[in-house]
């Protein structure tokens, strides 16, 4: 299934409410966006539950999370993006659920794409689904840097995967109980898009790319600058390239 | 061949070495685990000091004919890569615990205060909603 479904947005299928379902937002310093980010949410499902992982921010983001009555787990420092979605997936893990969304909290990501995201898990037909800006119409556009790593990073890891997979570096991704399980139990640290993509090929959990469009943020700025593109790319080929040699050790099937 | 004055220094600095190594350990300022290789490398530089006939031959071995007190710097910067090596690993360790711990306090907080919530509210509900 390469193609956007063609349903209303708004419908999810009836199964999923058997479902327990969480959204994990990772945020740092996101007092602008993150209240619509999660009534959208909300508008969309409202029994979708919502765990905000507040990584250290010096701004309100706790407290308007917090008077929108989901969850909050306020870091006590920064940890970093890696460790921070973790704590989300720790949350699901701890708490039951079934169905895991990451989803950014500065409104770039569409809560209105959420049933293209979860329908293969639903469907059964994968583990992890990532939602890609590069399937289907081009809605995507960045510096020629960031661009040459989002694909470089693609090749390699389709290879790793024996898949083709065009976006590894979407923060929009959905897991059902096995990837919670895996991603709470280990989770890569700075960069951790493309070597969780390669860490869910590795235990063998099956990986799909369905599209996504891109919104402009709502507030705040990217977390990676021109600048620092170069440090990224070769930080993740570096762990991509230790990641190949890494025996999988997490179990995961009885999850 | 080794001058004296080399011999002299080398031992006592070895020694001293060795001495603020153990009153650290004897002060539990140091961990036995983090000391070892302290020790080692006290123990091993106090040997190339004093032991010159080894020094020599050692030297000898490593096509140093010049000046044999070399293999003390080489022996030195060795075992200052090898502690760098092992500090870098003990705050990789240090740091992955860390991540952990605040991990798990976060999430106990969440679920005290959400517990706290349900109950101070006297509210019929489990999770709190706004």
């Amino acid at each position: 299934m390469s193609a956007v479904p063609d349903r209303p947005a708004s419908s999810l299928p009836p199964e999923i409410s058997r479902l327990r379902r969480l959204a994990i937002m990772p945020a740092l310093n996101e007092e602008g966006s993150i209240g619509a980010v999660i009534d959208e949410i909300r508008a969309f499902d409202p029994d979708f539950e919502i765990v905000v992982v507040d990584d250290g921010s010096s701004d309100r983001t706790s407290e308007v999370a917090r008077s929108r009555g989901v969850h909050v787990v306020t870091l006590p420092f920064n940890l970093g993006i890696g460790a921070a979605v973790q704590t989300g997936f720790r949350f699901a893990r701890a708490n039951g659920f079934d169905l895991a969304v990451q989803i950014d909290a500065d409104g770039q990501h569409d809560p209105a794409e959420l049933p293209i995201v979860l329908e293969p898990l639903l469907a059964g037909e994968a583990d992890f689904v990532v939602g890609s800006r590069f399937i289907g119409e081009p809605t995507f556009r960045s510096s020629f840097t960031r661009r040459l790593g989002i694909r470089l990073f693609a090749l390699i890891v389709s290879a790793i995967a024996h898949q083709r997979l065009t976006d590894t570096t979407s923060g929009f991704r959905a897991v059902n109980r096995r990837g919670i399980a895996l991603f709470s139990a280990d989770y890569p640290h700075d960069y951790p898009e493309v070597e969780t993509t390669v860490m869910v090929v590795k235990h063998r959990l099956r990986v799909k790319e369905v599209p996504v469009r891109m919104r402009e943020r709502a507030a705040g700025e990217s977390s990676i600058t021109a600048m620092r593109s170069v440090y990224y790319i070769f930080k993740v080929l570096l762990a991509l390239f230790i990641d190949l040699f890494r025996s999988s050790d997490i179990h995961v099937e009885d999850a | 061949m080794t001058p004296l004055k080399v011999t002299i220094v080398a031992s006592l600095v070895a020694v001293g070495m060795l001495g603020v190594v153990f009153e650290l350990i004897r002060r539990r300022r140091l961990r036995e685990r983090y000391a070892l290789i302290w020790v080692l490398t006290g123990v091993v530089l106090l040997i190339l000091g004093i032991w010159r006939h080894g020094l020599n031959t050692l030297a000898g071995w490593m096509g140093i004919k010049t000046y044999p007190p070399s293999v003390l710097f080489a022996a030195i910067l060795l075992f200052v890569l090898v502690l760098l090596l092992h500090l870098s690993i003990v705050i990789s360790r240090l740091s992955d615990q860390n991540t952990i711990l605040a991990q798990k306090l976060a999430l106990f907080e969440t679920e005290m205060l959400e517990q706290g919530r349900a109950t101070g509210e006297g509210s019929e509900r489990e999770q709190p909603k706004a």
